[in-house]
């Protein structure tokens, strides 16, 4: 509920503030970027740690661990989804309501997944709480810092090299990234880019491109869960 | 006489007393001159014929207008489509359309070649020049004479619009100059070939390849017009010192406007806007000197203004609204000054490809300055620094433009405004304003 307040607040108050639209979205780009992992990351795991006994509960009954598991991942999915689509999706479309919205809807809704699933890697691998908590915001905090950090460092180091078709591949292995690059790339802002941005135009605006990173997402997502999975079917609760 | 008029008005218009009287005396004189030069205008056309071209009648065509007149003669031409090729006006004559006559070239070569002084050509739809890749044909082609005068003509379809070669004085006025829209077969709106003393007002052009071209033309004043969707550039200068442009609109053109190897040129109050793509600027000022800029407007371009060997020019008042970069300054700028201007909503507010700095910003409203004004003189007491760091690192490793927009690039910029020592651009902004400027 509250993130929900939050994210329309937000993204309400962007929107009136800026006169002019794009400017608004690319305030909300932000937001997207840093507030959604953030809070699906800490809301699920926190979520899964408070509801322990419950689901120690579940595994007594005749259930298998996998529907339990993906019970809980489609019951705390859909609801940080539909409070992203009301809080930042219905604000977007209303003020906006171009193309570049309909991408902003489509990374939001991605990286939510994305990172609930990382979440539940987060909380299973661990019993305690705190540890949990702590895994996952490391995770937040390596995907939106770190790695690009590390990148830039990377970049630098290397700047002699041709780095543009490599930094396409890197970015697949970040998935705040790949969300950054998709909305960029349908805002006019694109232009600013030069040359290294018509490399990335080039690529991530044609439908392979769109096609490609909406997989890696998908990739970002089955994975984490499906390590989840293993560690929870296995795991003496 | 009208114009000029206005002009004076214009420039007394400060409004001190001593103005207003010698204004008012000015008027007067103005009055009166206008008085004798009407007297005068009466007693030439006592003597001046006028020559109806009309169809069904004995003189139908043009060319046979052309053949009986005289210098200082009027041509009234009906209204009806006529279709022509190369009219050869070689005698002062004035040749006025009544309802807008349509002149059609078929698109064979020139519409009409003016070559004698003194020519007045208004109120004609001209349309379907010639298009050559080796000629440059036009709608209206002027050629080594002196005070034409071109008014309220629609140009359709042509090649270049309006071609002045070596022409004293004239004045192209109230023009609309559409193109064809192709890249390959356009020529320019207006063009402008050793030519001085032009005054050229309240046109408009769109889709030609520049909008208004300007090669070695020395003293003209280009104002009020509006150029748009052009394939190249709004207005191109090339080597043509002393001109003045003001109040005009350039807008989504290919590139914007460009102004090199020039010197002496004052642009007053125009707009560049929505100058949006890769490789486009609002301004691109290439080699330039001793100019002035002030009280325009750049609005959503990629680069509002881009400065490239510019020395000694003041940049005064000007607004820089939502542009991708404000202004790109390249080091080899010099002595070039930033005075009162407001940027606003800018991705990036300057950019430079080099450390040392001898230019001069002074009393500029940053919208993205964060310091504070403990004396309450509406100046801040903090340096701004407009050159961040991100721009910093994108101008060394142009790659790391991948992270625009990131957690790490809003993070380093305010890394920078904590520890000065960071950025080494040595450009800086004295006193800026804590106000917007008005």
């Amino acid at each position: 509920m509250a993130y929900g307040v939050l994210l329309s607040l937000s993204s309400f108050g962007l929107f009136l503030m800026n006169e002019d639209v794009t400017k608004g979205l690319s305030s909300l780009l932000t937001v997207l970027l840093i507030v959604v992992p953030l809070v699906s990351i800490l809301f699920t795991t926190i979520y899964i740690f408070n509801s322990y006994e419950f689901i120690e509960l579940l595994v007594a009954q005749p259930l298998k661990r996998s529907i339990i598991l993906f019970g809980l991942y489609a019951g705390v999915g859909i609801s940080l989804l539909a409070v992203f689509w009301i809080g930042i999706g219905l604000p977007a479309i209303i003020f906006d309501g171009t193309v570049v919205s309909w991408y902003f809807l489509l990374s939001g809704s991605l990286l939510t997944v994305v990172f609930v699933s990382l979440a539940f890697l987060a909380s299973v691998v661990t019993r305690d709480k705190t540890r949990g908590i702590g895994i996952s915001i490391l995770l937040w905090f390596y995907f939106s810092l770190i790695f690009d950090g590390i990148l830039l460092m990377v970049m630098f180091a290397f700047s002699d090299y041709p780095l543009e078709k490599l930094t396409i591949l890197i970015s697949c292995l970040n998935p705040i990234d790949l969300a950054r690059i998709m909305v960029l790339l349908k805002m006019d802002i694109s232009a600013l880019m030069g040359y290294t941005g018509a490399v990335f135009n080039q690529f991530f605006g044609s439908s392979i491109g769109i096609i490609v990173s909406v997989l890696a997402m998908l990739t970002w997502v089955i994975i984490p869960i499906g390590i989840a999975l293993r560690v929870f079917k296995e795991k003496n609760l | 006489m009208k114009l000029i008029t206005k002009r004076l008005s214009i420039q007394f218009d400060e409004g001190s007393p001593p103005f207003k009287f010698l204004h008012s005396i000015m008027l007067h004189y103005l009055v009166s001159c206008s008085i004798i030069i009407l007297f005068a205008s009466f007693s030439i056309s006592a003597v001046a014929r006028e020559i109806t071209v009309k169809s069904g009648t004995k003189i139908n065509t043009i060319q046979k207008a052309l053949n009986l007149a005289q210098n200082g003669d009027i041509i009234k031409v009906t209204e009806s489509t006529y279709y022509v090729e190369d009219i050869l006006i070689d005698k002062s004559i004035s040749l006025i359309g009544i309802g807008k006559p349509v002149l059609d070239g078929q698109k064979k070569s020139n519409v009409i070649i003016i070559s004698a002084p003194q020519v007045t050509i208004n109120g004609f739809v001209i349309r379907n020049s010639g298009f050559s890749n080796i000629k440059d044909k036009a709608g209206i082609r002027v050629e080594k004479c002196d005070r034409v005068r071109i008014l309220n003509n629609l140009l359709e379809n042509t090649c270049f619009g309006i071609y002045l070669a070596k022409v004293n004085g004239g004045t192209i006025s109230g023009n609309i100059i559409r193109g064809n829209n192709s890249v390959i077969q356009s020529g320019n709106g207006i063009h402008l070939w050793y030519s001085n003393h032009i005054n050229i007002y309240n046109n408009k052009i769109y889709g030609q390849r520049d909008g208004i071209y300007f090669e070695f033309a020395t003293f003209c004043e280009i104002s009020h017009n509006l150029s748009e969707n052009n394939h190249r550039y709004g207005l191109h200068f090339m080597f043509s010192n002393n001109d003045n442009y003001a109040y005009n609109i350039f807008r989504n053109n290919g590139s914007g406007v460009a102004v090199m190897y020039t010197k002496h040129i004052r642009m007053i109050n125009n707009t560049f806007e929505r100058n949006w793509g890769s490789s486009s600027y609002g301004l691109l000022l290439k080699d330039i000197s001793r100019s002035y800029i002030s009280n325009n407007t750049f609005a959503k371009n990629t680069s509002g203004i881009f400065m490239e060997g510019t020395n000694e020019v003041k940049v005064e008042r000007n607004i820089f609204l939502n542009n991708g970069l404000a202004v790109r300054m390249l080091a080899n700028c010099e002595k070039d000054t930033f005075l009162l201007n407001n940027f606003l909503g800018n991705t990036f507010d300057f950019t430079t490809n080099g450390s040392e700095n001898l230019n001069y910003l002074k009393g500029n409203y940053w919208d993205k300055y964060s310091g504070y004004d403990l004396n309450r003189d509406g100046k801040g007491d903090l340096p701004y620094r407009p050159v961040s760091l991100y721009s910093q690192i994108i101008e060394k490793l142009p790659s790391a433009v991948f992270l625009l927009r990131s957690f790490v690039a809003e993070l380093l910029d305010e890394a920078e405004k904590a520890l000065p020592s960071l950025s080494y651009v040595n450009l800086y902004d004295t006193e800026p304003s804590m106000h917007i400027i008005r």
